[in-house]
């Protein structure tokens, strides 16, 4: 089980006659992602890797019924493409491109508001659920079919925290990476929440970073909704004041969004935080043996009570 | 990107907000022909990148040709908080009554800007907010801008004489214009001063800019000022890196962000030091590879580097022969630790090892090694 992707999705790639919407789309089929079409405007009539190309989302979803839509375009037509995918009536938009201005996301932002859409990323990795269906550029060859649901801010790193589940014995349900951005669609509170209804998920991992506040609203939710083990990761405790770590939105600015602070907050809401990558593996197969669960509900049920919720619009 | 306060004042000027006369001058005979332009008592403030300018002995009031000469030839050329100054800005000294916070920064929470005044001016925003919240007013911003009745009940929650509200209002809204057309992701006045005559003005100003918006605003893009950046970090962004430099003696050289802050970490997990946070991004090109070891072996602090590779898009061979390059052309007199693991490490081991060097496969490991040849290196 999965969840956001799996067999049924049917994949349009938006920017498929670019360098990395080319490069990547490869890496989907060879993966067995169900890709049914491309656009790149004025290359309509085209294939790529045998994908029939369309001018537009639009005659593409007629087509051939496309119901998930990822973006390789360059940022600067990055928004103009996630328009395009939400008013084509694309239930799943994943945008890979990296370096979106954040007036054009918060734009877009309010535009999806309030619309039966699921915008994952921009500046993410995409999703993978191990078996069946990849969606961006996650290496296929990491994953093994699980139950354990992984979602982070970043790439890599959540590629080495797979890998260690992976070589641990310790397979997937859905592995996603919601993007480093300040502004993206899809967040860690909105993840948990997927992932507690899926019954094919029995233990998450949460790989937050330094910057913003979602990591804090996730130890939320969790108090209140989620009974799921989670075990939480933080990068950047090292990481100075003021500077930006790579990821636009990997900044600890005035003070606030230290990982000190969020390690403090998942703590308190009964999450154990791994100190290293490494003990991430031990923390989740000891969440998922049957008597260390109920203690981590014990530790939960003891932790403060919840603050009045601060969550944003339900999706 | 941030801005100096002479190009942050520029850019509020040019968007109808009032703001004093200025200056900006690079030497003492210089300052001295903008005093008397605009007449005794003038103040004289450091053009450097960073907060608390004031405290730092970086701002001075000074009444006269000779305290002028003394103290811009002392604030030119003095470090501040490790920040050469090089510029200062002349402005006539005003008569300040009241003075007041304006500012918008992204409230990514709400995903939308946010505007926040507060009657509490000339500190810190952080400082009030934690001392005294109810001393904010936050106005979220959408699609309209900052619409006039909202300006108006800004205003009348700064000031009470309905007179220097009117001169308010058109402020705040074109500041949440200007932040909005110049892609910042901050624009502040603080303080915005009520003069003794009832003039509003923006005293200080600070704008910082989405980079990544950088490319729609050329103009914005070539007030870069070079000489506020550590060399590395300017040789790093023309070599499309990203680079921070640290103060500890562990160098390293790591694909992905997360990754790359997950490794300087565990380093200091391990009892090391990092040097850096450095991301030689998602591709591999072996030009890549050298420009970081260029930049880091510039650090004569680096006692020894670590290269942390989780091969998915990157290929770890790719990356290998970017080492193997870098090693050919540089003079790298440190050791060199090697962690690579994914896509073609068969391959890169195979590339390194006939140059007898040698890849970990674990992080943990990779880290205490590093740590270790670091020592031994001191």
């Amino acid at each position: 089980m999965s969840v956001l992707v799996g067999r049924a999705t049917k994949v349009v790639v938006q920017g498929i006659t670019g360098r990395d919407g080319s490069f990547h789309t490869r890496g989907m089929l060879d993966y067995g992602t169900k890709v049914v079409a491309g656009v790149t405007p004025g290359k309509g009539g085209d294939k790529v890797h045998s994908v029939p190309v369309f001018d537009s989302v639009e005659e593409a979803v007629a087509k051939t019924g496309a119901n998930c839509s990822v973006i390789y375009v360059p940022a600067a037509l990055a928004q103009d493409a996630i328009y395009e995918a939400v008013d084509s009536g694309i239930p799943l938009v994943v945008c890979i491109s990296e370096g979106i201005p954040v007036r054009d996301m918060v734009e877009v932002s309010a535009y999806t508001r309030g619309r039966q859409v699921r915008l994952v990323g921009p500046n993410c990795p995409g999703l993978i659920s191990p078996g069946s269906c990849k969606v961006g550029i996650m290496p296929g060859t990491i994953v093994k079919p699980g139950k354990v649901g992984v979602v982070s801010r970043s790439g890599t790193l959540t590629y080495e925290v797979v890998w260690q589940l992976t070589r641990a014995g310790l397979g997937q349900s859905t592995c996603i990476g919601i993007g480093g951005d300040p502004i993206v669609g899809t967040r860690f509170a909105d993840m948990l929440a997927l992932y507690q209804q899926d019954p094919g998920t029995e233990a998450i991992v949460l790989i937050g970073e330094i910057g913003g506040s979602d990591e804090e609203d996730a130890a939320l939710l969790i108090r209140r909704a989620i009974s799921k083990p989670v075990v939480a990761f933080i990068a950047g405790q090292t990481a100075p004041p003021g500077k930006r770590m790579g990821h636009a939105g990997a900044i600890v600015s005035g003070g606030s969004g230290t990982a000190q602070e969020k390690m403090a907050r998942l703590q308190e809401a009964g999450i154990p935080v791994a100190k290293t990558p490494s003990e991430i593996p031990g923390l989740i197969a000891a969440a998922l043996r049957p008597r260390r669960k109920s203690k981590l509900k014990l530790v939960r049920a003891k932790a403060k009570k919840p603050a009045p919720a601060t969550r944003r619009r339900g999706r | 990107m941030n801005l100096h306060e002479y190009q942050s004042k520029g850019i509020f000027r040019a968007a109808g907000i009032p703001v004093p006369p200025g200056d900006v001058v690079s030497n003492v005979e210089d300052a001295l022909a903008a005093a008397e332009r605009f007449g005794y008592p003038v103040v004289v403030k450091a053009q450097v990148l960073v907060g608390g300018r004031g405290k730092a002995g970086g701002v001075k009031v000074v009444r006269g040709g000779e305290e002028l000469s003394r103290e811009a030839g002392r604030i030119l050329g003095m470090e501040l908080r490790g920040l050469k100054v090089n510029r200062v800005l002349i402005t006539p000294s005003a008569e300040i009554a009241r003075e007041y916070y304006a500012g918008i920064v992204l409230d990514r929470r709400n995903e939308s800007p946010l505007l926040m005044v507060s009657p509490a001016g000339g500190i810190d925003i952080e400082e009030v907010a934690r001392a005294g919240p109810e001393k904010i007013l936050r106005i979220p911003i959408d699609g309209r801008g900052l619409p006039g009745y909202r300006a108006r009940a800004a205003a009348r929650f700064l000031d009470k004489d309905p007179a220097v509200q009117k001169r308010i209002v058109p402020i705040l809204i074109r500041l949440v214009r200007a932040y909005h057309d110049q892609d910042a992701s901050l624009a502040e006045i603080n303080p915005l001063a009520v003069t003794k005559d009832g003039l509003v003005l923006a005293l200080d100003a600070k704008i910082v800019l989405d980079d990544n918006a950088l490319d729609r605003h050329p103009d914005l893009a070539a007030m870069r000022d070079l000489s506020a950046e550590d060399p590395g970090e300017i040789e790093a962004r023309e070599r499309g890196l990203s680079y921070v430099k640290l103060d500890g003696t562990i160098g390293c050289v790591v694909n992905g962000a997360g990754l790359a802050m997950a490794t300087m970490d565990l380093i200091q997990f391990h009892g090391g030091k990092p040097a850096n946070f450095l991301d030689i991004g998602g591709s591999s090109n072996p030009d890549k590879v050298e420009a970081a070891m260029h930049i880091l072996t510039g650090d004569p602090r680096v006692r020894a580097v670590l290269f942390n590779i989780f091969g998915g898009i990157t290929r770890c061979d790719d990356v290998a022969r970017g080492l193997l390059l870098a090693l050919d052309r540089l003079n790298v007199r440190i050791p060199i630790v090697i962690r690579l693991t994914g896509t073609n490490e068969k391959e890169a081991r195979e590339i390194l090892g006939e140059r007898g060097l040698m890849a970990l496969s674990d992080m943990d490991e990779a880290v205490r090694a590093v740590i270790a040849r670091a020592a031994e290196a001191a």
